[in-house]
């Protein structure tokens, strides 16, 4: 019997274990570990009381404090200065300042840091991004990243795999993250419970890395472990670039297929041709619908960023929209680039004064307002449309307040209209 | 070990966020974290909850963020243990880390009901509902995550291989 990416990867990392089958329990090497500024306090506090001298391999310990920085209130700035302390003291190569610090999931593969074939853990649910790049990447807890600080490993179950299929071609304002929520919508928020999303099909391979990014991003939002794309072309033109840019130590990378024979627990197949822009309503990443159903709801805030959505092209995107147009006056417009270098870019192409000249804010790279932490909290019965990942209760702020998931041009267009519009309404 | 305490009901889909909102994740503090344990989901739990309780969901329990700050609240808060339809992924290995004891029983998650006073037997994975004879199973778990569990967590399974 044939075996997936996924199991291709687990199987290579597992030393001992000749072959695996989806509910075998395992204990595989990772490549790479990572935690933020929430969960590392507590995996650096847990690894300090092992007592160890050394972390498994100090370059491929990657802490980055993006959640509540720059630092929100004194208690954020104490949990990321433990960050700061630890990186100094074990030799972490991979801790990133103020300045440097972006989004850990646009940061990471940004610079070359995760290479296909890798098998990475994140304390972050997000982690699930890094599988664009055909590595096996997933979300965990701050003891897991601990012990695979302390000893380079982690125990897993095989997950089993579902296959989706994107056949046809995109149309104008449809990428990827019309693709994954449409899917989550078919999947529901625990369709994929405990499995992997295996995406491919022609009209992913004619996507971008960006859009890939968001596809896998929100895997996990139908419950996945991990989701994974078969690294081809565009990815290793990708990470050729990265790693020229920053010089990374690492240079070889490992490309797998899945078999022709490979088990799946479920193959599903969308045609994205005539899909419109998806929104998902409140209070759940499944509740995706077609734009237009959702036209004409009053929108307070616009949030445009994340590690779902604020990599350039999302920038480009949505600048593109606001260009020679104002933000409605009843609606405040946060644009929150993933990274420094998406920042940098972002002011080079002029998208910066695009955005800036429409009346929006444009902020310093962080987690911001997507988990509610800071820089544009939502107050009772505000709605917002946003390019974030989950809309769940509270999740951008009051327990009253409505979060709408969607795409960086309806996001943009939303924003000029002050309800939720097709960029086409312009 | 032998659980006992009172039901305290959820539905379905319970995320991390309305386990511990994000405004307190400033701390990661388990006294601190206990405090605001479901505020978002029933803002009145930590005024009901006794040590010993139970919470009983439906599915994907804990789904959401990685935060490990759920479980820990939901531990300090004094909840024995979980019982659930099913959980989330990254929730069910935390409690498993955290020795947090949690048990995957569709049976027990339908027919338990809130006020009800459970009784678990942990080892053997049996659940049953006080002064009643019918019991309910829950899913084994694998022999090195029982080892974990036994252990109070993986940091103490770490400590103790050493």
């Amino acid at each position: 019997m044939g075996h997936t990416i996924t199991e291709k990867i687990l199987l290579a990392h597992a030393p001992g274990v000749k072959d695996i089958s989806p509910g075998d329990f395992i204990r595989a090497k990772v490549d790479l570990c990572m935690g933020n500024d929430i969960t590392s306090p507590i995996a650096i506090k847990e690894f300090r009381a092992l007592g160890k001298k050394k972390v498994f391999n100090q370059n491929r310990v990657i802490l980055v404090p993006d959640h509540f920085l720059p630092a929100k209130d004194a208690k954020s700035a104490n949990q990321a200065q433990l960050l700061k302390d630890f990186a100094g003291e074990y030799g972490i190569t991979n801790y990133f300042e103020l300045g440097e610090m972006g989004v850990e999931h646009a940061l990471v593969p940004e610079r070359g840091i995760i290479l296909p074939g890798d098998l990475m853990i994140g304390a972050d649910s997000h982690t699930c991004t890094h599988g664009a790049l055909g590595a096996f990447a997933t979300g965990v807890g701050s003891t897991d990243l601990a012990y695979a600080m302390a000893f380079g490993e982690c125990w897993f179950k095989v997950p089993e795999t579902i296959k989706l299929v994107f056949k046809g071609k995109p149309k104008k304002w449809v990428g990827g993250k019309d693709l994954i929520l449409h899917a989550i919508s078919d999947l529901g928020v625990s369709g994929a419970l405990y499995k992997t999303l295996e995406i491919t099909g022609p009209a992913i391979e004619g996507l971008p890395m960006d859009d890939r990014f968001t596809i896998c991003n929100m895997a996990i939002e139908a419950g996945a472990k991990n989701g994974i794309i078969e690294a081809d072309k565009t990815t290793e033109k990708y990470i050729k670039a990265a790693l020229r840019k920053y010089k990374q130590p690492r240079k070889s990378y490992n490309l797998y297929k899945s078999d022709p024979d490979a088990r799946y627990s479920d193959i599903r197949e969308y045609n994205v041709s005539k899909m419109e822009p998806v929104v998902a309503a409140p209070h759940l990443p499944s509740k995706g619908r077609p734009v237009s159903e959702y036209k004409g709801v009053k929108v307070d805030q616009v949030v445009i960023g994340s590690c779902t959505n604020g990599r350039i092209s999302d920038l480009k995107t949505a600048a593109a929209v606001l260009k020679r147009r104002k933000v409605h006056p009843n609606v405040r417009l946060v644009v929150i680039p993933a990274t420094q270098s998406i920042y940098k870019e972002a002011m080079d192409e002029g998208y910066m004064e695009a955005f800036i000249k429409a009346g929006a804010t444009f902020c310093t790279p962080s987690c911001g307002p997507c988990l509610g932490g800071h820089m544009g909290i939502l107050a009772e019965g505000e709605v917002a449309v946003a390019t974030t990942n989950r809309n769940f209760v509270g999740r951008m702020g009051h327990p009253k307040s409505y979060i709408y998931l969607a795409n960086p041009a309806v996001a943009a267009a939303s924003a000029v209209k002050g309800q939720i519009s097709h960029p086409s309404e312009l | 070990m032998k659980l006992k305490g009172k039901v305290h009901k959820f539905g379905n889909d319970i995320n991390t966020d309305e386990i511990i909102p994000a405004r307190y994740l400033n701390t990661s503090d388990p006294e601190e974290l206990a405090k605001h344990c479901m505020e978002d989901a029933d803002p009145d739990f930590v005024n009901k909850v006794r040590k010993g309780d139970i919470i009983v969901a439906g599915d994907n329990f804990g789904c959401g963020s990685s935060r490990e700050h759920a479980p820990i609240s939901i531990k300090s808060a004094g909840v024995s243990c979980v019982i659930a339809k099913s959980f989330a992924r990254i929730f069910y290995r935390n409690c498993i880390n955290i020795g947090l004891p949690i048990f995957t029983s569709p049976e027990a998650s339908e027919e338990l009901k809130p006020g009800d006073t459970a009784e678990v037997d942990a080892d053997k994975g049996k659940i049953r509902k006080a002064r009643s004879k019918k019991e309910y199973s829950s899913e084994t778990f694998p022999g090195f995550i029982k080892d974990i569990m036994k252990a109070g967590g993986l940091m103490e399974y770490a400590k103790k291989k050493k």
